[in-house]
């Protein structure tokens, strides 16, 4: 793990050995430090347009399968979609009760891809460490390592990784990459941020991205809701999101603030540090060993 | 530690190939067709796996219940060899040979169920301590180790005059085997807790009836409980094939045991459905609720009334349904917490497991019967009815 993060096996360690499993001392175990100079996009809904050049741009960048129709086929958006292990990114499009002046319904569209999560669930959850969250803010996977558990799936609270059922030797776990390799060349962008027509997706550093949102809040009074989502989702996401409909209404899940792996690691972490944990219980087993296994011996053996 | 040991090999006692096991052999072929399959075409071709239910029928099956079905392996030998109980001990065999048949199936349940079966061995070498499923998968190995360096005396007994090198082996692990033997129960308790702690990386996608914190302390103490249950339950399946001496009586006694632990597990999950409020949604008519309720009727509390009436703990059938009851409801709760409490934010479909996923299951288990069927066949694992008369 590049990032020095989730390392206080000392702490947890001295609670260890002054405490049971001492639920206080969990509270505080897990401290976690988000890649600083983390990058991320900005997808403003209110601007995007619904053309899927972003996809188009995803599936050339990426060199995923042609799809099935041809991305400026208006007819896709009629179903709503996911993305998979065929197109990392998906646009949907939802009517959320926006209206022109002829009281017609307008549509809202939706990008949906990997969120890039500041303390990723998946990350947390695989057994080989194949996915990371790289300092550039990129969730990263390593085919190298992958052993095809689709744990990450599990744990994913945004259903994004998606996997390659079709392979029976090597499948692969398919997610959008936030264009790793692109990203960390200067001046590199995402291909997606690249491709929109209408600079709907910001590419940037997620902290100005930040501001940059709160920004077009305090200049657009009114034009949009009052949260940026994925500032606080699931512990933050590298991606954030803007709209001037309740996120409710587009497929955006209401997810606690608390990072997913919180739970899990404050656990793992409390009963395995240092080993104290089995160490007690062999040391407690060792000794009603020697009290009650060997006394019955003596009495039962001739 | 082979003081009550009357175990002997079936061998001569009865034939190897009864009906029985000629269906366990075709079912055996049946689910190898489907494993054929899953290598010609992926797991998307025999199973209904998708995006959004990635785990099915083998997670929940045979893994999470294989896991703790096996785990009489250690309860009896904490039992019999930890805390002295030495009249136990004719039960530690059996159990030790499930508990081994059980990891050895495990494995190769987990084998078909990733996607690179090649790469299982990556874990060994790229390590992510923050991973539940990591820590899992490490103690599941070193227990399956420990579970056939246990077993090694069994076979020393029969094999050891003609294969020098293990009756040395065996003489040797006689002055250690308590370390493997202690072992063994703390990598179990780790790892059968550890399994629990599996769901809980996604507090958004599981039910709430299964969702809590002490998940890993109810699947610990849920495989304790299950533990001498599921001895009980194999000893009557092992009787129904071969004349067994009758240990009804010991099994009567150390269901006993079962009240206290199983009444232990139950206490803490209704308590903790109790302070987390979660008992609210046993009255929201869904699947997960009907599941819940059938989980705690007929796994739990149903079977543990059972043998707290001395009458039907004696008696040798009623004692063996509330012995099956508690060994399918700890399965149920086990296909509860990993696939029906298991709801994907996006769901497609909802996931129900495919024919082959189900050919595959039953294959496994009759491979494992047929396994189990030959081992106490040819070594001394089984006590038979005749070498108890002669004693």
């Amino acid at each position: 793990m590049k990032l020095d993060r989730r390392n206080f096996l000392r702490l947890a360690g001295a609670a260890g050995a002054t405490a049971v499993v001492g639920r206080g001392a969990e509270a505080q175990a897990r401290q976690y430090q988000p890649p600083p100079q983390a990058l991320g996009c900005l997808v403003d809904l209110s601007l995007c347009i619904g053309c899927r050049k972003c996809e188009q741009a995803c599936n050339e960048v990426n060199q995923l399968p042609a799809p099935e129709r041809p991305f400026d086929d208006p007819t896709v958006l009629e179903r709503k979609r996911r993305p998979d292990d065929k197109a990392f990114t998906v646009i949907n499009r939802h009517y959320a009760g926006r209206r022109d002046d002829k009281n017609q319904p307008l549509p809202t569209f939706v990008k949906t891809q990997c969120m890039h999560c500041q303390d990723p669930a998946c990350v947390s959850a695989c057994i080989v460490g194949a996915l990371t969250k790289k300092p550039n803010g990129a969730v990263h996977y390593d085919e190298g390592k992958c052993i095809g558990c689709r744990y990450c799936m599990v744990a994913c609270p945004f259903q994004i990784p998606a996997y390659e059922y079709s392979d029976p030797l090597t499948p692969r776990v398919r997610k959008c990459t936030f264009c790793f390799e692109r990203i960390s060349q200067t001046g590199g962008k995402p291909g997606c941020a690249l491709a929109c027509p209408v600079e709907a997706i910001t590419f940037g550093r997620r902290q100005d991205l930040l501001g940059l949102a709160r920004k077009r809040m305090e200049d657009n009074p009114g034009r949009y809701e009052p949260h940026i989502y994925g500032e606080r989702e699931a512990g933050g996401t590298s991606w954030l999101y803007l709209s001037s409909q309740p996120f409710a209404r587009l497929g955006f899940q209401t997810l606690p603030d608390q990072p997913m792996p919180h739970l899990t690691e404050t656990i793992q972490h409390g009963v395995f540090a240092y080993l104290w944990a089995p160490l007690t219980l062999f040391g407690i087993l060792g000794g009603v060993m020697a009290l009650l296994g060997r006394r019955n011996d003596k009495e039962e053996r001739p | 530690m082979s003081h009550h040991n009357l175990a002997a090999p079936m061998q001569g006692r009865q034939r190897f190939w009864s009906p029985g096991a000629l269906v366990l052999a075709a079912m055996a072929l049946v689910g190898l067709a489907f494993v054929v399959a899953r290598y010609g075409g992926g797991l998307g071709a025999v199973t209904n796996l998708s995006q959004a239910n990635p785990w099915g029928l083998w997670i929940g099956v045979d893994v999470a219940s294989g896991v703790a079905l096996a785990a009489g392996g250690f309860t009896t030998a904490a039992l019999a060899h930890i805390f002295g109980r030495h009249a136990y001990e004719p039960v530690t065999r059996p159990a030790l040979l499930t508990a081994l048949l059980g990891y050895v199936f495990v494995t190769l349940a987990l084998l078909v169920d990733i996607g690179r079966s090649w790469a299982i061995w990556k874990p060994m070498f790229f390590w992510n301590p923050n991973s539940v499923l990591f820590e899992v998968a490490m103690c599941v190995m070193v227990y399956s180790a420990v579970l056939h360096i246990e077993f090694i005396p069994i076979v020393a007994e029969r094999l050891g005059g003609v294969i020098k090198p293990l009756q040395w082996l065996n003489h040797r692990l006689d002055k250690v085997m308590w370390f493997f033997i202690i072992l063994g129960v703390v990598l179990s308790c780790m790892h059968q807790s550890g399994l629990g702690s599996l769901m809980l990386i996604a507090p958004t996608k599981v039910h709430p009836l299964w969702y809590t914190p002490l998940l890993p302390l109810l699947f610990l103490l849920s495989a304790i409980a299950v533990g001498f249950p599921m001895v009980v339950v194999e000893h009557f399946i092992a009787g129904k094939s071969f004349a067994l001496a009758d240990e009804s009586p010991l099994l009567s006694r150390l269901v006993r045991i079962t009240i206290l632990l199983l009444g232990l597990y139950g206490a803490v999950k209704l308590g903790d459905l109790g302070a987390r409020g979660a008992w609210a949604y046993l009255g929201e008519g869904s699947t997960q609720a009907r599941a819940f309720i059938v989980e705690m009727l007929f796994g739990v509390l149903i079977p543990w009334v059972m043998l707290l009436v001395p009458n039907l703990r004696q008696r040798r059938t009623t004692l063996f349904i509330a012995s099956f009851l508690i060994v399918a409801g700890v399965v149920l709760n086990r296909i509860n917490v990993f696939l029906v409490s298991f709801r994907p934010p996006f769901p497609e479909q909802s996931y129900f497991p495919s024919l082959g996923e189900m050919a595959i299951t039953l294959g496994f288990i009759a491979a494992l019967m047929l396994a189990y069927r030959f081992t106490v066949y040819f070594l001394p694992v089984l006590t038979p009815a005749d070498k108890e008369a002669a004693s």
